[in-house]
């Protein structure tokens, strides 16, 4: 990689950085709504606990995960909506213009998403400690649920650049918020998947990648380093940052087209 | 615009007033309309209706504000009795009518208190666009303003149950209740409409922007989940047990589940909450409605 791709790359990511911390109206739901629900679901779901077969005995810890996926969700929009603005106010075209290599538009981007991602998981962490939620895996595993909730940040945001260069708007990629959070609520994220005793939901949660993300946060705070968990969690990271990354190609391809 | 145009001009008259009296009739009338129609359309019901039928109107033809009402309810459904039905087997649970029944009641009152606060986002959607200032100041009286709002709530919430209930029926929920029970169910849901219609529209009369959408739609959310929802009042445990002992919703929930399973629990008292907040409400939306025209 060339040093002025470097620059930037660097320069992209910081503005895509400072232009979501910026705005208190894209942190506060990032923080809020996280950890809003995590403490009234800790609390309400408590008595799942006592199922046979429910794998810990504190729900907080259990239900943790589901914050960082709830994080990446809300990077996905965040970063589909300012990239939509900044087709819609001409700044993206305007950059096209520029002798700025074209990788370098999307790269920048999603490099201060990572870096966001990785900020918003230390929060979630912090937020973790104060409510209760004991990390079984220790200080290693802290570094590693920060590394997979930056990857999942990334991967989800890849998907908010493609409905933003679809669509060029930012009310439509907001519009698209419901449609992404169903997959959360129709996975594994309140249940472990063996407690799960509605056939048609057992499978839908099965076949939905965001069960094996959850599950691989979750294994790190109540099992320790189950190797199989950690495996899928980022093989799904993985996977959809490969796909997402693919459609941002093909999505460019055709705003670029246009413009 | 077409609808919103014709909604104008039939709830338009001479003065405008909260004050209730009929404005007077003008000498003559340019349109060929009957001499009765301006006053008839000049009094509460008369304003009331004409919002009400362009609102329904609206609601139908566009699908981008009829989908996300119908789409939730049936989201929260299928995560909740579907998801966690598991639950019904932890020692201590035990509902008549099953797990589904159990979840079926709070998907349904909170899509009730829901799509009154979706009408509050309709009321704040046309102050933006100006509309709603348009129809202040044809509307003979505007308390019929804030009535047709109303029943464009019960209208949309009738439509939300209507679909919730019929896929919890398909997925196998069991009503335990009686007929009698059952309508005591539904009155309880549309006085929950106009509860959170009431709390909504308050706001949006106040605010008139879209903007306050987090302000309606936050505290009836934390409301409704600081109340027993994934299982009875005395499985919670901690703070969660201590705030629902003395949160309003979970009279309603108490009541909704025992009017379905057929053994009644805090029955009256949920009536009387929610006639209570109505009243509430009904001053705090008026209030707004004056606040909205001392604006302009």
């Amino acid at each position: 990689m060339s040093a002025s791709l470097i620059t930037q790359v660097g320069s992209l990511a910081q503005r895509s950085m400072l232009k979501t911390l910026r705005q208190p109206f894209q942190m506060f739901p990032i923080i809020f709504f996280p950890a809003i629900l995590l403490i009234i679901n800790a609390s309400g779901l408590h008595a799942a606990t006592l199922l046979p077969g429910f794998p810990t005995h504190s729900y907080v810890s259990f239900a943790i995960a589901v914050a960082f996926i709830q994080g990446a969700m809300f990077s996905l929009i965040n970063t589909g909506t300012n990239l939509a603005e900044d087709i819609e106010t001409g700044f993206f075209n305007r950059l096209a213009l520029t002798p700025l290599r074209r990788v370098s538009l999307i790269a920048g981007l999603l490099v201060g998403v990572a870096a966001l991602g990785a900020m918003q998981s230390v929060v979630y962490i912090l937020l973790g400690v104060l409510v209760g939620a004991h990390l079984d895996a220790g200080l290693g595993g802290a570094l590693v649920v920060i590394v997979l909730g930056s990857l999942t940040a990334l991967a989800f945001s890849s998907f908010g650049c493609v409905a933003a260069l679809r669509t060029g708007s930012s009310e439509a990629v907001q519009g698209l918020f419901p449609l992404f959070f169903v997959f959360i609520f129709l996975s594994s994220s309140n249940l472990p998947r063996s407690l799960l005793k509605t056939p048609w939901f057992h499978t839908v949660a099965t076949w939905n990648p965001i069960s094996y993300l959850i599950e691989g946060f979750r294994s790190l705070y109540i099992f320790g380093w189950d190797q199989t968990a950690l495996l899928r969690g980022f093989g799904v990271a993985i996977g959809l940052l490969l796909l997402g990354l693919l459609a941002v190609q093909w999505a460019m391809k055709t705003r670029l087209q246009r413009t | 615009m077409g609808d919103e145009n014709e909604a104008a001009t039939n709830v338009s008259a001479t003065t405008h007033t909260t004050s209730g009296e009929p404005p007077p009739t003008p000498p003559s009338s340019p349109s060929p309309a009957t001499p009765h129609e301006p006053q008839a359309r000049s009094t509460v019901w008369g304003v009331a209706l004409a919002i009400a039928w362009r609102g329904v109107h609206t609601y139908v033809r566009r699908p981008e504000l009829a989908i996300p009402s119908l789409v939730f309810p049936l989201i929260f459904l299928a995560s909740f009795a579907g998801g966690l039905s598991a639950l019904g087997g932890v020692p201590g649970f035990d509902f008549p009518a099953g797990y589904t029944a159990f979840q079926f009641v709070f998907v349904l009152l909170q899509a009730a208190m829901f799509s009154g606060l979706f009408t509050g986002f309709t009321i704040a959607f046309d102050f933006e666009s100006g509309f709603a200032r348009r129809l202040m100041l044809a509307a003979g009286n505007r308390r019929g303003v804030a009535l047709g709002y109303a029943l464009v709530a019960l209208t949309r919430a009738t439509i939300t149950l209507t679909v919730v209930t019929g896929v919890a029926l398909l997925a196998g929920m069991q009503i335990t209740g009686d007929g009698v029970d059952m309508f005591g169910l539904y009155a309880l849901a549309a006085l929950l409409v106009l509860v959170g219609f009431g709390w909504a529209a308050g706001v949006a009369f106040r605010f008139r922007t879209i903007q306050a959408g987090p302000l309606m739609q936050t505290p009836v959310f934390l409301i409704l989940f600081l109340a027993p929802v994934f299982v009875p009042l005395p499985l919670l445990r901690g703070w969660i047990h201590s705030v629902a002992s003395v949160n309003p919703a979970t009279a309603f929930l108490d009541a909704g589940r025992g009017l379905i399973s057929g053994v009644h629990n805090h029955t009256a008292l949920a009536y009387i909450c929610a006639v209570a907040l109505i009243g509430v409400f009904t001053l705090w939306t008026l209030r707004g409605l004056l606040a909205a025209e001392r604006a302009g």
